[in-house]
């Protein structure tokens, strides 16, 4: 795919919005990437369409004030990730400009700058030995970039098998220079640097296999781990109405998730949302190294005002980055939020191509686009034996919140995990909104995966994750029929199991995103809050009458809901508990 | 806008429809401004030599043979102290009879700020209304839409939001208003004596409905002038962004765009993003902050319009009127500010968040009561007791006609509280309790 068209030049033959058509003097490629003069600022553009000698570019830029003929220059590469040392704690745009080195405060038109420091020096040491034969992503040597070791690999774009020929000492190096030189097959010796370069649609494929997820990727939320575990390696995704608290939640498991390196794509979202982050994640710690939260966060931000086109690159962006850190053996946990928006960008641009429109205008390709992006993520064994993963977690912004609408239909097929915020949820304050019923995590019942809950957490955890579950549908079954028949009308029973239900709501469910002990619960503490909860079902108790029932659990509820905010197994944790069984003795029937 | 001598002339158009125009011609910029018969116009479409241009005033009359004379720049707007205290239509031209601005010209829908430029929004903004400074707390940078009903006074609201906020600047950017409107707004600023801070800029339903585009962008425009070249607080007001987002849907249709939902362009999202995306805060200590109107039809907010401005916006305010004390109310369950965490508690006083929580906590009840008395069951004196508190905490807090400062706001409340309750029914933190639950 390297430079086969290097010359070809064009001009513009025609505008409409940001879809430009430019006639060609020679070959071009699908998804090629040209600039476009327009008095000296380059406009970069990306080629999405070929009908004869007229290439359909998709400018990334606004193509206010361009001209018929203005002249343009095709480079021979699809849109092409800069990877190399430098990439954590950076802010990028959609396009991997670093937004950190524009200046002035708003940004200019056909300003690129560099996604990495060329002058910097890194500490370099040798992993290759002279003789190894290595493949594409084997690992030739490592420098400290902030404190996690990166891996200089062989290119993703070299085929074939490559004879380490020498690796420079350990020592300070650019990433500009030699630190290692490779002899392929046919002998030809190959000079490599810290630096390589990847088309973003196309998705890495140097890693040996990709088995089925069979850990369990901690987030600390209790909803998610308890109810509706994500594998490592694994899907999921998150629809709800404005309001229900996405980013909340998205925001929570970039904090807590125990992953090595944080890729946040916010693609056409909110501005101050990204500023949010921006602000706050230099100054919080990552409970797991002590170090800011920042430094194993790389940032994309495209937000909603910004190029629609490169709307659509920068989850490309993004993931792109993410199989470069997998690559090196790490866990990455990806966060898109809104995949909704990348595939509004779709639409705009099918809809100036005059394509035919699929439901709700959206192009008839979705499905496989997003079922297409979803692949890329996974749990890779490499071909050094060593794994790395990406996990990724994407939010579908459902128009007028039904989740019938194509977006969230699509991603139903591609994601593993479900993850339904419900308005009304969200409505009575019940945070995270996730509906525990409505939600699901095809995981859970992964054979891999129920092996590793009885190994790791508790022999009986599937058992038990199953019986939450039932509670929660009992209860609710229940206060329909309550709602129909009134309180009196129904068994003090029928009390009794509503109340059982509600104590699993809002003592594992709901959780506090805004307390510093609440708002993320390690694994340990999480079992042993759900079995005190099943203990709690198990129990049975005497009740005169249905008033009992309610004011009885507010202060079961109450009471563990005091030991959510104390600190695990502390004096007030254990004091907290201790009041709690004295409240269960007291109506607790021997 | 005048015209250059040197400019070529053109008088053969290829094509007319209701809102565009074609005629061949080359060296036209995209995006570029024109005269079509004495008319505004916009280049929307080049192919080849193909010129379409989008006439802001509709075809009305026009004839093949109309002079068409390009202007060889995008819209623009001449901003300077002088836009101060002035009335400009959907073109920047004055209509008080006043004299023409003079000024730097820039170009409208100018760029976005770059992301890690912003500042976080830390700045309340009170407006002496407390179904919004209590419950809803603004904060400059912040974009906000009113969701109302086209029979809810949103206007006369946002004018008394308007004046009583501490803003240098009000812009005021009118789509569609109804003459009526106009001439409110007109008399209330007028009258106000703050006209040297107020700017606005007026399409009424008089003046042909695609001109409505250009008023955002406008506004806008003059608000980054003052925010960025002066470091002031700008306030802009946008009604009706509903009207907008139609005139939208008009320029696509004319352009045979397939329409996604509810008829409304598949662009909406971006469109709408592009404008309330304007509202940031700047380093160096100037803002805008946007304050919109989104009408709905029935209250409906699943609509196309107001649900892309909801996951645009930073929150909604939603009116209603409140039948048991004959007032509009700002409804505290359907309205949000996403940023009021970031000054409510902190430049307001510390008791804020919980006072605001408990409150509408027990509002929550009283309507559970409500359903329950509705359906016929019996009412418990907890629910008589929430029930009164409801007509006390609508009338003295929730009503857009009170207006008092943030500190009396919470001592209301701690007297509500006091007059129904007790310190245990309400669940505010023990040392909030201590220090300003009333002693009697």
């Amino acid at each position: 795919m390297e430079k086969i068209n290097k010359m070809t030049k064009g001009k513009v033959a025609g505008i409409i919005a940001n879809l430009v058509f430019v006639e060609v003097d020679g070959p071009v490629q699908q998804n090629e990437i040209c600039y476009i003069d327009l008095e000296g600022t380059k406009l970069m553009a990306e080629i999405i369409k070929i009908v004869g000698t007229q290439a359909y570019v998709q400018v990334f830029e606004s193509t206010r004030g361009l001209r018929i003929n203005n002249t343009v220059d095709f480079t021979g590469h699809m849109l092409e990730i800069t990877l190399g040392p430098g990439i954590l704690s950076k802010n990028y745009d959609g396009l991997q400009n670093d937004l950190d080195k524009m200046d002035g405060v708003f940004l200019k038109r056909g300003e690129h700058t560099n996604p990495l420091e060329d002058d910097k020096k890194w500490e370099f040491k040798p992993i290759a030995k002279p003789g190894d034969v290595l493949e594409a992503g084997g690992w030739l040597g490592e420098v400290k970039e902030n404190w996690m070791p990166h891996k200089i690999m062989v290119p993703f774009k070299f085929e074939g098998k490559y004879t380490v020929k020498s690796v420079t000492d350990a020592g300070e190096y650019t990433i500009q220079d030699t630190i290692a030189v490779v002899t392929d097959e046919n002998g030809k010796d190959i000079n490599l640097t810290m630096i390589q370069k990847w088309p973003a649609k196309l998705a890495v494929k140097a890693y040996k296999e990709k088995p089925r997820p069979f850990k369990l990727l901690e987030t600390g939320v209790r909803v998610i781990d308890t109810l509706n575990p994500i594998a490592e390696g694994g899907t999921g995704f998150i629809p709800g109405p404005f309001g229900t608290g996405k980013t909340v939640l998205q925001h929570a498991l970039s904090k807590q998730a125990e992953a090595d390196m944080i890729i946040v794509a916010a693609c056409g979202e909110r501005a101050n949302e990204v500023v949010e982050i921006f602000a706050e994640f230099p100054e919080l710690d990552d409970p797991r190294t002590g170090r800011k939260l920042m430094e194993r966060t790389t940032i994309i931000a495209n937000t909603s005002n910004m190029p629609v086109a490169a709307r659509e690159a920068s989850v490309y962006t993004a993931m792109t980055l993410a199989e470069y850190y997998r690559a090196m053996g790490l866990k990455i946990l990806l966060l898109a939020d809104s995949t909704s928006r990348w595939a509004q960008a779709l639409r705009e641009m099918s809809n100036r191509m005059e394509e035919l429109p699929g439901q709700d205008a959206f192009p008839m390709d979705l499905p496989a686009i997003i079922s297409n992006f979803y692949s890329r993520a996974g749990f890779t064994y490499l071909n050094n034996g060593e794994s790395g993963s990406i996990t990724f977690i994407g939010t579908v912004s459902p128009a007028g919140g039904n989740l019938k609408e194509p977006v969230t239909e699509s991603t139903k097929k591609a994601a593993r995990c479900f993850y339904a915020l419900s308005q009304q949820r969200a409505d009575s304050k019940r945070y995270p909104a996730i509906d525990p019923l409505e939600s699901y995590s095809k995981y859970a019942e992964y054979p891999e995966l129920e092996e590793y809950f009885r190994e790791n957490i508790d022999p009986e955890w599937p058992e038990k994750i199953r019986l939450a579950r039932n509670i929660l549908i009992r209860s609710r079954e229940v206060s329909e029929q309550i709602n129909i028949l009134g309180d009196d009308g129904v068994p003090v029973e029928y009390h009794d199991r509503f109340w059982k239900g509600e104590v699993v709501d809002f003592v594992i469910l709901q959780q506090d995103a805004f307390d510093k002990t609440d708002c993320s619960t390690p694994l340990e503490r999480q079992k042993y809050m759900l079995n005190k909860v099943l203990d709690i079902y198990h129990t049975k108790f005497s009740f005169e009458s249905f008033e009992d029932v309610g004011s009885y659990f507010k202060r079961i509820i109450n009471q563990m809901k005091q030991m959510n905010y104390s600190e695990y197994e502390s004096d007030e944790f254990k004091n907290n508990e201790k009041e709690l069984n004295s409240l269960i003795e007291e109506r607790k029937i021997a | 806008m005048e015209t250059k001598a040197f400019q070529k002339i053109y008088t053969k158009i290829t094509q007319i429809t209701k809102a565009t125009c074609s005629l061949k011609a080359t060296g036209i910029g995209y995006e570029e401004m024109a005269f079509v018969h004495g008319r505004l116009a916009q280049v929307v479409k080049i192919i080849g030599d193909d010129v379409t241009l989008q006439i802001f005033e509709g075809t009305e009359g026009v004839p093949t043979n109309a002079e068409v004379i390009f202007l060889g720049r995008p819209p623009v707007l001449k901003v300077s102290d002088e836009l101060s205290g002035r009335y400009f239509n959907a073109y920047g031209d004055p209509i008080d009879g006043g004299p023409v601005i003079e000024g730097e010209e820039r170009q409208i829908g100018g760029p976005s700020v770059n992301p890690v430029r912003r500042k976080q929004p830390s700045e309340f903004i009170p407006t002496g209304i407390a179904g919004i400074d209590l419950n809803n707390a603004l904060v400059t940078g912040q974009k906000i839409p009113f969701f109302a009903d086209p029979d809810q006074p949103y206007n006369q609201v946002m004018a008394m939001v308007a004046l009583r906020a501490d803003a240098d600047k009000i812009i005021l950017g009118g789509m569609g208003l109804t003459n009526d409107d106009y001439l409110f707004y007109k008399n209330v600023f007028d009258n106000a004596g703050a006209l040297d801070r107020i700017i606005s800029f007026v399409n009424t339903t008089e003046n042909p409905p695609v001109e409505r585009l250009l008023v955002p962008d406008m506004a806008l425009t003059a608000a980054e002038y003052f925010a960025v070249d002066k470091n002031q607080k700008v306030l802009v007001l946008l009604t009706d962004m509903t009207l907008y987002a139609d005139a939208l849907s008009i320029v696509s249709n004319r352009m045979d765009q397939i329409p996604s939902k509810d008829s409304m362009p598949g662009s909406l999202y971006s469109d709408l993003a592009k404008i309330y995306e304007k509202a940031v805060q700047f380093p160096d200590g100037g803002s805008i902050t946007i304050i919109a109107v989104t009408t709905l039809s029935g209250g409906d907010i699943t609509h196309a319009i107001p649900d892309n401005t909801g996951y645009i916006t930073e929150g909604q305010l939603f009116l209603r009127k409140d039948t048991d004390i004959g007032k509009v109310v700002v409804d505290p369950f359907r309205s949000l500010s996403r940023l009021k965490q970031l000054v409510i508690g902190k430049k307001t006083r510390a008791d804020h968040p919980q006072v605001m929580n408990a409150a509408i906590r027990l509002y929550a009840d009283a309507a559970n009561a409500k359903t329950k008395q509705e359906n016929g069951f019996d009412l418990t004196d907890y629910d008589e007791r929430t029930l009164n508190f409801a007509k006390d905490y609508s009338d003295k807090l929730l009503a857009i006609d009170v207006n008092i400062e943030v500190d009396q706001m919470l001592e209301t409340g701690w007297n509500l509280f006091n007059k129904h309750f007790e310190p245990a029914e309400v669940g505010i933190k023990q040392e909030f309790v201590d220090e300003y639950w009333p002693k009697n």
